[in-house]
Formats: C-alpha cells, sequence, structure tokens
C-alpha cells in the first residue's frame, strides 16, 4: 500500500512536470536569438542594429511571455563573412546552432542557401533578412518538412523585379511627358551576382511591352572600383534611363561617377548601399537624384514606421535599410513564440505561418504551404511592397514609390523628379 | 571614340603603376606584393588628413604622399630586405604585409567607403566623350613622372647606376657601386610612384579597405606581359590592357564584370606564345 502511494505519488509529479513541457520550459531564462550576417560589412551592422533596438523595446516591456513568465531576449551576434566566403558562413552558422534558439540575418543569396541547410539541419527557424533569391522559398515547397523552418522577411527577387517594372514605368511615363520622348532607351547595369539574374532578364523582355527600347545591359563586378568605362558606353547608346540593380560596393562608385560626369539618363532602380546616409557622403552629394529600392522610407507604411524610423536615425545616425528588417523579425518570433507558448521550432513555425503583423516595414504575412515559395514575405497592395527612395539632399530621401501604384500611395510620398541636367540635356538635343 | 579616349586615360594611369613595380623588380629584384597596398595607404592618409583634420587639399596630399611612402621604404627595410635572398619568401612576406594594412585600416576605419575631394571637379566632353577634370589631372602627372623617370634613368648617375643594377647585380658590385642603396633608391622612387597615383587617382574612384586588390592584379599582369624588368614593356603593356579592358565594356557589356580577366586573358595568349614577355630578358636560368 505504501509502495503504491509513493510510486502514484512520483507518477504525478512526473506527469505534471512533463505536461509543463518539461526540462526544455523551464530550462528557458532567455530567448537567445541569432543575429546572422557579415559584421563587419554595412549589411551585418545593420541587421545588428535593427535587432538591437527591438530587443530593447521588448526586453523594456518586460521580454517575451512564456508560460506565464517573462522572459528577456538576447541577442547574439553571428559573424558570417558571408561576402567573402560561403564556407566562412557556414562555419558561424554550424557553430552557433548550439548556442541560439533562433536565427534572424543574411544578405548574400549565395551564402544563404548553404547555411539554410545547416539551419535546418538543427531545426532552427531562420528569418531570412536581406538575401532575396527566389530559390530559399522554393525548397520550403520541394521539401517541406526539411526546409520549413525558414521564413521570409523581405520581398523576394521576383517581387523586386515587378516593384522596379512599376517603378521604370513611372519614370518612362515622366521621361515621355517632359522631355517629349516617344519611346525612351534603357540601359540596364546590374553586378554580376546570382539575385540579379532573374531582375535583368525580365526587364529585357518586358521593356519593349512598355513602350521602352533595351539599349544594352552591362554587368561588372559587384565590387568594381571604376564604372566611367560602362557609363560612358551608355551614355554613347543614347539611353534616357539607366536601370540599375546592384546589391555590392561598386553602387557608391556608379552614384558618385554617373553625378559627376553628369550622365543624361535618370539613374533609377535598386542600389543597396545607396540605402544608408553614408552614401551621401561617399559619393560627395553626386548621387542626388538616383533612386534605390528598399523595405522602408520616411513615410507611413504602419503605425510604427516613423517611430522606428527616427528612433535608428537618432541612435545610429543613420536611416533603416532593408536589412534592418530584423526589427520587425524579433518582433513576429516573439509573437509566435508567445502564441505557441513554447521555443519548440516546429510549434513555433505552426504560430509564424498564422502571422498577420503590422510591422515598421509594413504588413507582415507569409504564404501558405500550398504556395510556390511558402513561407515568402507576400507582397502587394494590402501587404508589403516595399519602397523606391529617391535622394534629394544631404541626410533626405524621399519615398517616390509606391506612388498612386494600384490605389498605394503612403502619407509622405512624393512624385519622382528627374535630375534638371537630364532634363536639360534632352530638351537641348530635341 | 570613348574606347580610345578612357583607354589613353587608363592606360597611362596603369603604366605610372607598373613602371614603379617594373623599377623595383628590376633594380631590387623583389616582387613586392605589398605594393599597392601603398596605394590604399596614401588614399585613406589623404583622406584623413583633408577630409577629417581639414588641411588644405595640398599640404593633405603631400603630407599622404610622404607618410606613406615612408611606411612602404620601411616595409622594405626592415622587413623584405633582409630576406630578400629567399625569393619565395619575400612574396609570402609582401602579401602578408599588404593583407596587414588591409586589416588595419578595416579595424580603424571600417569597411564604410569615403572619398576625397578632387582638386579639380567637373568634366570636360571631346567629341562626345565625357571625361572627368581630375582624369585628365592624373593623365598630366601620370605623363610628367613618366617623362622624369625616362630622364633621370638616362641622364643622372643615379639612373644609370640603376640601369646598370638592373642589368647585372654582381657586376656592378665589382664596378664600385653601392647595389643596395641604389635598390633603396629605387624602391623609394617606386613606391613614391604609387603614392603619388594615389593621391590624383583615388578622387576618381572611392576609398576602401580592398581599392588594393584590383590595381595588384593589372600591375602583375601588366609587368609580366610586358616582361618582368622592361621599363618600355610595362608601358606599352599598361595601354594594351587598358584597351582591352575598356573594349569588353563596350563590345560585350554582359562581360562587363570580367574585363579584368579578359585583360588576363590577352597577357595569357602573349605569353604562351613568347613566355620571356613582349620585351622582356630570358629567364635567368636560360642565360647561356
Amino acid at each position: 500500500m505504501r509502495k503504491g502511494m509513493i510510486v502514484g505519488v512520483v507518477s504525478l509529479c512526473l506527469l505534471s512536470f512533463l505536461a509543463s513541457g518539461g526540462l526544455a520550459q523551464q530550462a528557458v531564462k532567455e530567448v537567445r536569438i541569432g543575429v546572422a550576417g557579415p559584421m563587419k560589412a554595412m549589411f551585418g551592422r545593420d541587421h545588428w542594429r535593427g535587432a538591437s533596438i527591438a530587443q530593447e523595446e521588448i526586453n523594456k516591456a518586460g521580454g517575451v511571455t512564456l508560460g506565464g513568465v517573462k522572459v528577456p531576449i538576447k541577442l547574439i551576434k553571428v559573424d558570417t563573412n558571408e561576402l567573402a566566403s560561403v564556407s566562412d558562413a557556414v562555419v558561424a552558422v554550424e557553430r552557433a546552432a548550439d548556442e541560439v534558439h533562433f536565427f534572424v540575418g543574411t544578405q548574400r543569396s549565395e551564402s544563404a542557401l548553404a547555411m539554410q541547410d545547416v539551419a535546418m539541419k538543427y531545426k532552427k527557424i531562420f528569418m531570412l533578412c536581406g538575401a532575396v533569391h527566389p530559390d530559399l522559398l522554393a525548397r520550403v515547397a520541394k521539401d517541406y518538412d526539411k526546409y520549413k523552418y525558414t521564413f521570409r522577411m523581405t520581398i523576394s527577387s521576383i517581387f523586386m523585379g515587378q516593384v522596379l517594372f512599376a517603378h521604370l514605368e513611372d519614370v518612362a511615363k515622366i521621361v515621355k511627358e517632359q522631355l517629349g520622348i516617344a519611346k525612351p532607351k534603357v540601359a540596364i547595369l546590374a553586378d554580376k551576382l546570382m539575385w540579379a539574374d532573374p531582375i535583368v532578364k525580365a526587364v529585357e523582355a518586358k521593356a519593349p511591352g512598355m513602350g521602352l527600347e533595351v539599349v544594352g545591359a552591362w554587368r561588372p563586378s559587384a565590387t568594381a572600383s571604376d564604372v566611367t568605362a560602362e557609363l560612358s558606353a551608355i551614355k554613347a547608346s543614347g539611353a534616357q534611363i539607366i536601370f540599375q540593380s546592384v546589391s555590392g560596393t561598386m553602387g557608391t562608385v556608379l552614384g558618385k561617377q554617373w553625378g559627376e560626369l553628369k550622365i543624361p539618363a535618370a539613374l533609377v532602380g535598386g542600389a543597396a548601399i545607396a540605402t544608408v546616409k553614408t552614401f551621401w557622403d561617399a559619393t560627395g552629394g553626386y548621387g542626388i537624384y538616383s533612386t534605390t529600392q528598399t523595405g522602408i522610407g520616411p513615410a507611413k507604411l504602419s503605425e510604427k514606421t516613423m517611430p522606428f524610423w527616427n528612433t535608428y536615425l537618432k541612435e545610429f545616425d543613420d536611416f533603416p535599410n532593408y536589412v534592418s528588417v530584423t526589427y520587425d523579425a524579433v518582433y513576429v518570433l516573439k509573437e509566435a513564440i508567445e502564441r505557441a507558448g513554447a521555443i519548440d521550432s516546429d510549434k513555433v513555425v505552426t504560430e509564424l505561418e498564422k502571422t498577420d503583423h503590422k510591422g515598421a516595414y509594413g504588413r507582415i504575412v507569409f504564404y501558405p504551404r500550398d504556395h510556390q515559395f511558402p513561407h515568402d514575405l507576400r507582397f502587394g497592395p494590402g501587404y508589403n511592397t516595399w519602397v523606391i527612395n529617391q535622394w534629394r539632399g544631404p541626410g533626405k530621401v524621399v519615398v517616390v514609390w509606391p506612388y498612386e501604384w494600384q490605389g498605394v500611395k503612403f502619407e509622405g510620398s512624393e512624385k519622382y523628379l528627374l535630375p534638371p541636367w537630364v532634363v536639360d540635356y534632352w530638351k537641348k538635343k530635341k | 571614340m570613348q574606347v580610345l579616349i578612357i583607354s589613353i586615360v587608363l592606360g597611362t594611369v596603369y603604366a605610372v603603376l607598373a613602371l614603379g613595380f617594373s623599377l623595383i623588380w628590376g633594380a631590387a629584384r623583389i616582387i613586392n606584393l605589398a605594393y599597392t597596398s601603398f596605394y590604399m595607404l596614401a588614399a585613406y592618409f589623404f583622406y584623413v588628413f583633408c577630409s577629417l583634420i581639414h588641411l588644405d587639399i595640398f599640404v593633405s596630399a603631400a603630407l599622404a604622399i610622404v607618410v606613406a611612402s615612408f611606411i612602404g621604404v620601411a616595409t622594405y627595410k626592415f622587413v623584405l630586405e633582409p630576406i630578400r635572398s629567399h625569393e619565395t619568401v619575400v612574396i609570402l612576406i609582401s602579401i602578408a604585409s599588404a593583407f596587414f594594412f588591409e586589416e588595419c585600416i578595416l579595424s580603424i576605419f571600417g569597411s564604410d567607403f569615403r572619398r576625397v575631394p578632387p582638386f579639380i571637379s567637373g568634366y570636360q566632353e571631346i567629341l562626345g566623350v565625357r571625361v572627368l577634370n581630375q582624369h585628365f589631372l592624373a593623365l598630366g602627372v601620370s605623363i610628367a613622372l613618366i617623362l622624369g623617370l625616362w630622364l633621370f634613368l638616362s641622364r643622372s648617375r643615379i639612373g644609370i647606376a640603376i640601369r646598370a643594377t638592373s642589368q647585372d647585380r654582381e657586376i656592378v658590385n665589382v664596378m664600385g657601386i653601392n647595389e643596395k642603396k641604389v635598390s633603396l633608391i629605387a624602391m623609394c622612387i617606386g613606391i613614391g610612384f604609387v603614392t603619388i597615383s594615389s593621391i590624383v587617382v583615388s578622387p576618381i574612384y572611392v576609398v576602401e579597405p580592398m581599392m588594393w586588390v584590383h590595381p595588384l592584379i593589372m600591375v602583375l599582369a601588366i609587368v609580366v606581359l610586358g616582361g618582368l624588368g622592361s621599363l618600355k614593356g610595362s608601358f606599352i603593356a599598361a595601354y594594351l590592357l587598358a584597351f582591352a579592358e575598356v573594349a569588353v565594356v563596350n563590345w560585350l557589356p554582359m562581360g562587363a564584370f570580367i574585363k579584368s580577366a579578359i585583360a588576363l586573358l590577352v597577357m595569357v595568349i602573349v605569353l604562351s606564345k613568347k613566355p620571356e614577355g613582349m620585351f622582356g630578358a630570358f629567364f635567368e636560368e636560360e642565360r647561356l
């Protein structure tokens, strides 16, 4: 009898313990998020900045609610060195996998594909915050059980292409109206990296339908230090528009030399390096009127946008750029963990799939499991659209797209302006 | 037309860089792979003096040249000269030095791009081709350096001594010429060339920690193509490879990212027909 009572009490205790989540649950004193990125470069630095603002806000408010208890978020830097070495990135994630509960970050698609495999091996949720190649989420569709732990916080390069086309269409319309050119010529200038390949192909295919003539596609190295030869060739081609798709450091050289030489073609499109405040100084102000595609701008994408923009500017004397979406990633993770009541990856994945979050970067909803790219950021009016910012002065960018695109126009956005020297050049030529 | 004009500008800048390197090899028999890291250092010193400390632009330029050259010569004197007879070790130590300087710059300045102001802003249009005024300045300075070097080597005693040393190091010692001193002078001139180039060229590009890599690749290609130790060869090869780079950008836009690789391919093709380079001497071991 006595023996039976002891067994019964012990069993009851064990059952209660297991029901409450066991050791794993009770051991969670903090939620550890690895911020993975090339920390010596702008991208890693800005991943960290966005995440650290979120961490500060959340911890100030008490932390993440887990099983009725508030636990703080701890961020861990995972320096991937991915711009220089894919193998370095893989090793960094492999090493950090035991230390962290989740990963956010990564910018270079080539490295992200390799890092993803490592994170999936350890069943670690990876919130991609910069790598935009479609293959990263196509894998989720191909092998859901293995890759379901991947989610993307930026739009993919397919949708980046759509945004860029929409912006190109706007600029083409302005060129036609202001310069009186019936069929404007466009030169494509994209760095030679895999993420830009689909964009270049798409522009070449779609431009004629937009009433544009493509005069050539220049693909310099992402780290080229001089593009005067390319710019001279583009000027000789008679292009009125340079469509740029640049993620590497060449973007600074391009903006500088384009403005210095006053190449008579509007520089539009996307340059990752032009999304930060230091672009102005690095180009000596010659990057004025160039545009760049990014995830956020000084307009009301949501109620959280301007407070985040201003906090970031005050703390770092810089603009948040598309990789600083780690800010929203940390919040999205927090909410999913709280809904799941656990940090178990499978449970959090289920909750992440239900995400509908109004973030600083706009509305965050992921495509469902049966989509061609499951867990990718949902794109479109009413969802997330990204923006195009145009440089207007020292420390000043304005959102110029979306500007009445499919009914979308954010409070604080303005119409795109052609560079004055472009207008003068083509008006004189007429 | 833009191919020709841009090639001339680019080729002249490459020629200055290559001549300095060739001079160092010819006189000191050192393949100094840290050579273009002094190009990078000079640009950063220029940035510090001009954009951070706000000294006059010409004073900043002069100081940057002096300081970077001093570091270059000191690196040769204390690091490379003692091991000069071990050619492989020299190559390894010099490339390690280059990476060391890059890491120092990264630690101090980070990877953000910097900018140094041009001496002359604006551009000129020649037959429809726009060329920055700073490009013209670089062209002018480069031509002056090349002419100055030619005069120095052909008319001055030390210049003649340098030429003699590059032809036969053993004999010059016998003739009473201090070969070590001559090598040091050649090194000073070579480093001076690369730092002066940096000051006139860096306002055209951007200042960043890896800005030494592409020039090093081109310099190596140029001196090998022209013939190791041949100044005439380096001069001609510089224009040839600059033309190859610019031509690729204009005639094969999709291949712009491999413009340097195409230039190196030209080098490989020439070397496969003429291993000593266009104007180089035969390899030492092949001398009879």
